[in-house]
């Protein structure tokens, strides 16, 4: 019968059987209107009929023990094979356990609907365009005045709500001494009504707090940071808080459990978008813009009406631009206005991690299909084991449903056992997973609740995989002829089939798990190997902020009494460190021609920061104590080579955007990275940490960073001293964070690391299973051709030749499936492309390594099989039959 | 004369001959002609007819299809499929040929 009518019989059954009864009936009602005794027309029949009419009402209590039947001896059947059993079990498990751990991941991240009514309505605002590097780019952050037309503009149409990216700021209920860290967003006041939000305490904000700037000091928190900070106090409301100088007062607890719109950080505190100080500066780009489109507008017009408006909005801005020339402007005002749908939330994070977790989850995909081709191995071997087991429980009239239930709910119990022990793993796999992309300067709070979604997910994961590695055993144990598999030979050429099939399909996925892991690894050792120009160890930033903005003495003075610390080699200070993702660019200009295309990247730093640093010098000087911005300058290689072909550019000088003060160039440095250690390097001036202004008045920083060079081996041994040391100088001045620049070097490649660990460690599990599997295979086949090596063996076949027949189909499959790889990992190089860091990945090592690995664990697999068939004793073996 | 129940791998052939003369029977109707015809000495037991119907059916030889008689009972009828029609013939000569080499070794020995 073939598998179809066999697939179809099985959902049919019911029909069938109804179908036979009737045909029955009709023979009895014939024979006895021919004048025969009833009862002997039924006797005549057999046992059939009778258990049919007998069992008609009570169908579904028999099924019912026959599954609990099932259950029961189906765990018996995993206990009594342990060794096999426990393989499977924990491979499914680890499997199952990573798929939902990914799912929770990627839920969190980009799926989860936002808290609020409707989230299927909101929509972000973003602006695609050709960036000043000339390649294609978006970001979806507005200027206040930009948005406020906008919002007037598609009224009918769209709310359009503003709102901040999460703020790290410094603020107090009490005193200047006890500042403590919260996350802030500036919103409109809207917000709260159009996202449907109601207060668990006091009010909330409203589109009446969203007319006039500086006019409405009140802060709103979120219901997670009230439990966390105050324990849910309910006298908070009323309560004032310090930040920047400002007092605002707590108004309400907005309701659980929304905690702002970026997955990924979580919103403690919220201020009216008119706080900021920033609503009417139309330089200033700072808002997300969420559209609530009302049901029944179209897209496309509301879309063709923003970019209109922001395009005038522009246009107007471009006129008083300075520093940009016409292709620039002509770009900028090329932007494209688009509406992209924000149901799940936007966040910064979802950029940087969407396309790794979509990769990652690919690969547990992977894994979780390897350890179903294996169990599904294993399980038709064991069929072959039992199947006198299954031709006895056909011959004494066991129906073919009856058999694929049997061996399905033997499946469905490895499979529960797999996912509730999967569940352990993923339950503890997210967070950890969180963990690793988090610094201490750039916390990730990624709220992974385990609820129906997760639930539902896991379900589902369980029924497919009971579907994947059960159905095929269960299909072909229920396909048995019971005349033939009592004798004893059953179709087994059909079985190897499968079974080198499933073999091939492993090894492929395999290999494209072990070359993706092998482009990630590249990728994060290059990036990680990526020369720095400067010298990372030792050094200890101080992020400091004073009470007011303090001039240049001032901070001279705190450094100054760093230095006196014991431990301490040298101290510099800086407006930031690098990897701090801040950064500022300017257009500059040469001999007075206007400005070039090339932004150039400023750094301020004091005198001796280069040395701190350990930033060769390669021609020139550094600072003198009495330069100042502007007027004098260090630039990098890069720097020399964009403006001076390389030439040594020492003694020139050259204009930042529209000033009229000339930076004379003092000193040339080795090129170092700045923002971001995945770019390029940029051209970068140095410029003195002392400023004055156009009336030669110093100017002042309200913060900046001490770079602190330590003797010790450990530089965080001194954070505390350095941290009293700072308040001894001066009381004013406070500590906001200590971190050592290795740590901000590795920040820059977390995402990196994160990839290359975690698929290494799925290439691992892949391989473990795939040999498992190969060997599980051929030790099968093995089993199954004793009798024919006993025969070879005897008849003087070389021992060589018969570890070659034995081997040989099984390694075509595993060239079959590498060449598949292959085939599959060329096809997914442009879905990981991004990720990659000057990787090819159509070098020869990046194939060469995962080839190798595999042929090297298929041989050492095939070795014990290869063994066992040589050592078959040809007596023992042909006495035995 | 003893009737004999069993067939012996006649059943299928008989069924097919049957159903080639009349077609349109139902499995009792087919059941009594083999008695009928046979004068008695032939017997299809009921519990082998049935799954020779189905395997017939499933082997692609019949056809079965449900009628309705005197607008009350169902009946589930059968006929001869072209390829049954083709089964049947070369069973009939195959048949013939083994009776006869049978009949000729019972004749010479």
């Amino acid at each position: 019968m073939s598998f179809w009518s066999r697939a179809i019989n099985l959902f049919r059954g019911e029909r069938v059987s109804r179908e036979i009864e009737e045909e029955l009936a009709t023979h009895v009602a014939e024979g006895i209107a021919e004048g025969r005794d009833p009862a002997e027309v039924r006797k005549a029949l057999g046992p059939a009929l009778q258990t049919r009419e007998e069992s008609r009402d009570v169908r579904i209590i028999p099924w019912l023990d026959s599954l609990r039947f099932d259950f029961v001896f189906g765990c018996r059947q995993l206990v009594k094979r342990k060794v096999t059993s426990a393989a499977a079990i924990l491979s499914l498990a680890l499997a199952i356990g990573s798929c939902a751990a990914a799912f929770r991941l990627i839920d969190a991240m980009l799926l989860r609907p936002l808290p609020v009514k409707d989230p299927e309505q909101l929509y972000d605002l973003t602006r695609h365009l050709i960036g000043f590097d000339g390649k294609p780019t978006s970001y979806d952050e507005w200027a206040y005045p930009a948005f406020r037309r906008m919002r007037d503009a598609v009224k009918d149409q769209a709310e359009l709500i503003a709102i901040s990216s999460n703020l790290t700021v410094e603020l107090t209920y009490r005193s200047e001494q006890e500042m403590e860290k919260a996350n802030l967003a500036y919103v409109s006041g809207g917000m709260f009504d159009s996202f449907g939000l109601r207060p668990v305490i006091g009010r909330l904000l409203s589109a009446s707090d969203d007319l006039t700037p500086g006019a409405y000091p009140y802060a709103v928190l979120s219901h997670d940071y009230w439990a966390r900070r105050f324990g849910k106090d309910a006298n908070v409301v009323g309560r004032t808080l310090r930040m920047d100088h400002a007092v605002y007062q707590i108004v309400g607890v907005v309701q659980a459990p929304f905690t702002g719109t970026s997955p990924g950080t979580v919103t403690d505190i919220f201020l009216p978008a008119m706080m900021s100080g920033k609503t009417e500066r139309d330089d200033a780009t700072w808002i997300r813009t969420i559209a609530r489109v009302k049901p029944g507008t179209a897209i496309a017009p509301l879309q063709a009406k923003l970019n209109a408006i922001s395009h005038a909005f522009e246009e107007e801005r471009a006129k008083h631009f300075a520093g940009m020339n016409k292709v620039q402007t002509a770009r900028f005002l090329a932007e494209i206005v688009a509406l992209e749908p924000a149901a799940a939330g936007v966040s910064n994070l979802q950029g940087d991690y969407r396309r790794s977790l979509i990769a990652l989850g690919v690969l547990v995909a992977l894994v979780l299909l390897i350890a179903c081709a294996n169990v599904a191995n294993l399980m038709i071997a064991q069929a072959s084991a039992r199947a006198r087991e299954m031709a006895l429980r056909v011959s004494i009239g066991a129906g073919r449903a009856r058999l694929v239930q049997l061996v399905l709910v033997e499946s469905a119990c490895l499979a529960l056992l797999a996912s509730a022990l999967g569940g352990l793993f993923a339950w503890w796999g997210a967070p950890f997973v969180v963990r690793m992309i988090s610094t201490s300067g750039k916390p990730i709070q990624l709220l992974l609740p385990a609820d129906w979604r997760v639930f539902g997910f896991g379900l589902l994961l369980t029924g497919a995989v009971i579907l994947l590695f059960g159905l095929a055993p269960a299909l072909r144990a229920s396909g048995i002829k019971p005349a033939s598999a009592l004798k004893g030979g059953d179709d087994v050429h059909a079985r190897r089939r499968l079974m080198h099939g499933l073999i091939a399909a492993q090894v492929a996925f395999c290999f494209l798990i072990l070359f993706v892991a092998g482009l990630f690894v590249a990728t994060f050792d290059r990036l990680s190997n990526r020369p720095m120009g400067f010298s990372a160890d030792h050094i200890l930033v101080l992020d400091v902020i004073p009470s007011r903005p303090q001039p240049v003495v001032v901070w001279d003075e705190v450094a100054d009494r760093l230095r006196g610390a014991p431990g301490v080699e040298n101290v510099a200070i800086a407006s930031w460190a690098v990897f701090t993702a801040n950064s500022m660019n300017n257009f500059i200009s040469l001999h007075g021609e206007p400005p070039g295309p090339v932004l150039t990247y400023f750094l301020n730093v004091s005198p001796g920061w280069r040395e701190t640093m350990r930033l060769k010098l390669v021609a020139g000087r550094d600072f003198r104590p009495d330069e100042a911005t502007p007027g004098a300058a260090l630039v990098n290689e890069t720097f020399a080579r964009e403006y001076f072909n390389g030439e040594n550019p020492v003694g020139k000088s050259f204009l930042r955007g529209r000033t009229t003060v000339p930076y004379r160039i003092v000193g040339l440095v080795a090129d170092a990275p700045y923002r971001s250690i995945r770019e390029p390097i940029l051209p970068v001036a140095y410029v003195p940490f002392r400023q004055v202004d156009s009336a030669g008045a110093p100017g002042s920083y309200g913060r900046a960073s001490f770079i602190v060079r330590t003797g010790g081996a450990n530089p965080l041994a001194l954070a505390q001293t350095m941290r009293l040391e700072v308040t001894r100088a001066r009381s004013d001045f406070r500590v906001s964070s200590i971190d050592t620049q290795e740590e901000l070097n590795r920040g820059q490649t977390l995402r990196e690391r994160l990839l290359a660990t975690l698929a290494v460690f799925f290439g691992c599990v892949a391989l473990l299973l795939a040999v498992i599997g190969l060997y599980g295979v051929l030790d099968y086949s093995v089993l199954q051709r004793r009798r024919e090596i006993g025969i070879r063996l005897a008849i003087g076949a070389p021992a060589s030749r018969i570890a070659r027949t034995v081997t040989i189909e099984v390694f075509s499959m595993v060239v079959i499936g590498a060449v598949a790889g292959l085939g599959l990992g060329f096809g997914s190089i442009r879905y990981v492309e991004t990720l990659l860091y000057q990787v090819r990945a159509t070098d020869a090592s990046m194939l060469a390594l995962p080839s190798l690995i595999l042929f090297a664990a298929a041989f050492l697999a095939a070795v014990p099989a290869a063994i066992r068939a040589v050592r078959i004793d040809p007596v023992a073996m042909l006495r035995a039959e | 004369m003893r009737r004999i129940d069993s067939l012996q791998g006649a059943l299928d052939l008989l069924v097919l001959k049957i159903l080639s003369r009349k077609p349109g029977l139902h499995g009792y109707a087919i059941m009594s002609a083999i008695k009928e015809r046979s004068g008695d000495v032939l017997r299809a037991d009921e519990g082998s007819l049935y799954p020779a119907l189905h395997r017939m059916e499933e082997a692609g030889w019949l056809r079965a299809e449900w009628i309705t008689k005197d607008q009350r009972q169902r009946l589930r009828v059968y006929r001869l499929t072209p390829e049954g029609g083709k089964h049947l013939s070369t069973e009939q000569s195959r048949w013939q040929s083994v009776t006869s080499a049978v009949n000729r070794v019972l004749r010479t020995v």
